[in-house]
């Protein structure tokens, strides 16, 4: 099945800015969270787990969208190099979407603690307790979170690219409102 | 057309430079944000980092230990509730009759694992909860009923006045008496240890929750309350002198005896008692409810026992026990976790994490 609207899915177009508000707001509350002594680490905290967890469902139903509804192709004259990088930052992107959360739920099981969700709800433990098995995993989420901070910051990057260079259609297919007529494949960028 | 130079291959026409670098500092102030965020730009922020710092600029890092009551011993028994505080939380640890599995540890404060138990007058027992439904109640407690500061910054203030001077290897007494007259709020903490003496036994000793926390009631109704453990060990004796050691020998010899009790009391506030200051005790007359029987059965060395890899992070609560607006409650939590992060990343020898070493680990220990 083509795809030959120029766009997205719909409910791709909507899991992309409804996680895209929820992922920056998540990076943020992490660092802001692990580097703060004030109430904030404790507000933020509790905002940290079930957000991730929500994250971690809409991913999986985005990643079964993603499968099922093939993305609009890119334009034809985009440069192969560019082409690769956006499909590999997309697959990077629904990696860490997906393992992020995974990582923090394993890190917590591993260092013994309840991964309470909210003040009585509790998830059970995804891995067995062990000290070593907390510091890996504590440390790799940390580091998976640069990444997809960085991952994040390329892709944004790019869609303004697209968006404001290019002007090729490549941003207008993610957007929630179809427009009337659909950006134009070949957008004269020296038109004026 | 003769004048213009070589064609660059993907030139960037001129009306296009306006947009990429919109486009660059769109990205740049993003990043910014989250460096912001994340302390790095913001030096003279207090974070958890620096907190953990300076304890060990203060004392030196001893690799795998905790950072701060590094010298203890691990303990384990259970809680038997006498149904008394069930009434105010709903906290499945306070239900009538229910025994509730306790892994415990007791210390003494400081960040040297080998110092002398005479070195502090101030014991702490640490306490992991873990209630039938799967939820945990953890808390610290120290054997004084005030805290010497309300805030982490004061905390944090109180450590650097601590710092050994390089030149004495002691701390500045000039720094520390500037420390106290900038905090007249330490004073009540100064009066309790200007006639506290090192205690023979962790048995003998009542531990004080410090901060304030709330219970939930079945209503969703909060109060505010205080907690200690009273010890039914009362033949609190002087410390043997000339020994660096004899908390651990004091608590296994009673032990092989009989399992050592406390009852844990719980003090709820009136209105107007301050939830968020450390410093100050609540009067005297306040309703105490007798919650229940601490029973402490066995011991383990800290570095085999149970009690190695838990992070006693007191805003660790069950469903019924929620923090207050004490400003400690965070920090701590905050704090315990850069502790914990680095001696288990010592444990398990990760690249980048200090290792033990000759000076640290003297041959007498362990």
């Amino acid at each position: 099945m083509k795809n030959t609207t120029g766009l997205f899915a719909l409910p791709a177009r909507v899991l992309h800015w409804l996680m895209a508000v929820m992922i920056l707001a998540m990076l943020f509350i992490g660092i802001g969270m692990v580097s703060s002594v004030s109430e904030r680490h404790a507000w933020l905290l509790r905002i940290h787990k079930p957000l991730g967890i929500a994250i971690l469902l809409l991913a999986v139903v985005r990643l079964a969208v993603r499968l099922r509804h093939p993305p609009p192709p890119l334009p034809a004259d985009l440069p192969t190099l560019q082409k690769l990088a956006a499909r590999a930052s997309h697959w990077l992107l629904y990696a860490l979407m997906i393992a992020m959360p995974l990582v923090g739920w394993a890190m917590l099981s591993a260092g013994g603690y309840p991964v309470m969700l909210s003040d009585s709800l509790r998830l059970p433990a995804i891995f067995p307790t062990n000290a070593t098995a907390f510091a890996i995993l504590r440390h790799l989420h940390t580091w998976l979170a640069m990444l997809l901070f960085l991952t994040f910051l390329a892709h944004l990057g790019a869609a303004l690219y697209h968006g404001l260079i290019r002007r090729d259609g490549v941003l207008a297919s993610i957007a929630v409102h179809r427009r009337e007529t659909p950006a134009p494949p070949q957008a004269d960028v020296d038109a004026r | 057309m003769h004048a213009t130079p070589e064609p660059d291959p993907t030139p960037i026409p001129r009306s296009l430079l306006p947009r990429f670098l919109l486009i660059g500092a769109i990205l740049l102030a993003i990043a910014a944000a989250f460096a912001y965020v994340g302390g790095w730009l913001a030096p003279h922020r207090l974070t958890p980092k620096r907190l953990i710092d300076q304890f060990q600029a203060n004392a030196g890092v001893y690799p795998g230990y905790r950072r701060n009551h590094a010298k203890g011993v691990c303990v384990a028994g259970y809680f038997k509730s006498s149904g008394q505080a069930a009434a105010y939380s709903v906290a499945q640890v306070f239900a009538p009759g229910e025994r509730t599995p306790v892994v415990g540890r007791f210390a003494i404060p400081g960040s040297n694992p080998y110092a002398p138990d005479g070195s502090v007058p101030i014991r702490s027992m640490a306490l992991r909860f873990t209630q039938a439904n799967g939820q945990q109640w953890r808390t610290g407690m120290n054997s004084m009923p005030v805290f010497p500061v309300a805030t982490p910054q004061a905390f944090f203030a109180q450590l650097q006045a601590q710092q050994p001077d390089p030149a004495t290897g002691k701390p500045d007494p000039k720094k520390l008496a500037a420390f106290f007259a900038a905090h007249p709020e330490t004073a009540a903490f100064r009066a309790w240890a200007k006639t506290a003496k090192p205690s023979a036994s962790f048995a003998t000793e009542s531990y004080w929750s410090l901060d304030a926390f709330e219970f939930v009631d079945a209503k969703g109704v909060r109060h505010a309350v205080r907690w200690r453990m009273a010890p039914e060990a009362t033949d609190s004796g002087a410390a043997p002198a000339g020994q660096a050691d004899y908390l651990d020998a004091d608590l296994r010899q009673r032990l092989a005896q009989a399992p050592q009790r406390w009852k844990l009391l719980v003090t709820l506030a009136n209105p107007g008692d301050p939830t968020d200051d450390a410093t100050q005790t609540w009067p005297a007359d306040r309703t105490t409810l007798d919650a229940g029987m601490l029973v402490i059965d066995s011991e383990q060395a800290q570095d085999s026992g149970a009690c190695r890899d838990i992070n006693y992070d007191p805003t660790v609560l069950p469903h019924g026990i929620a923090i207050s607006d004490d400003p400690l409650l965070p920090a701590r939590s905050a704090a315990y976790a850069v502790s914990y992060l680095r001696r288990t990343s010592e444990e398990a020898h990760l690249p980048g994490s200090a290792r033990p070493s000759a000076k640290a680990r003297p041959e007498s220990a362990r």
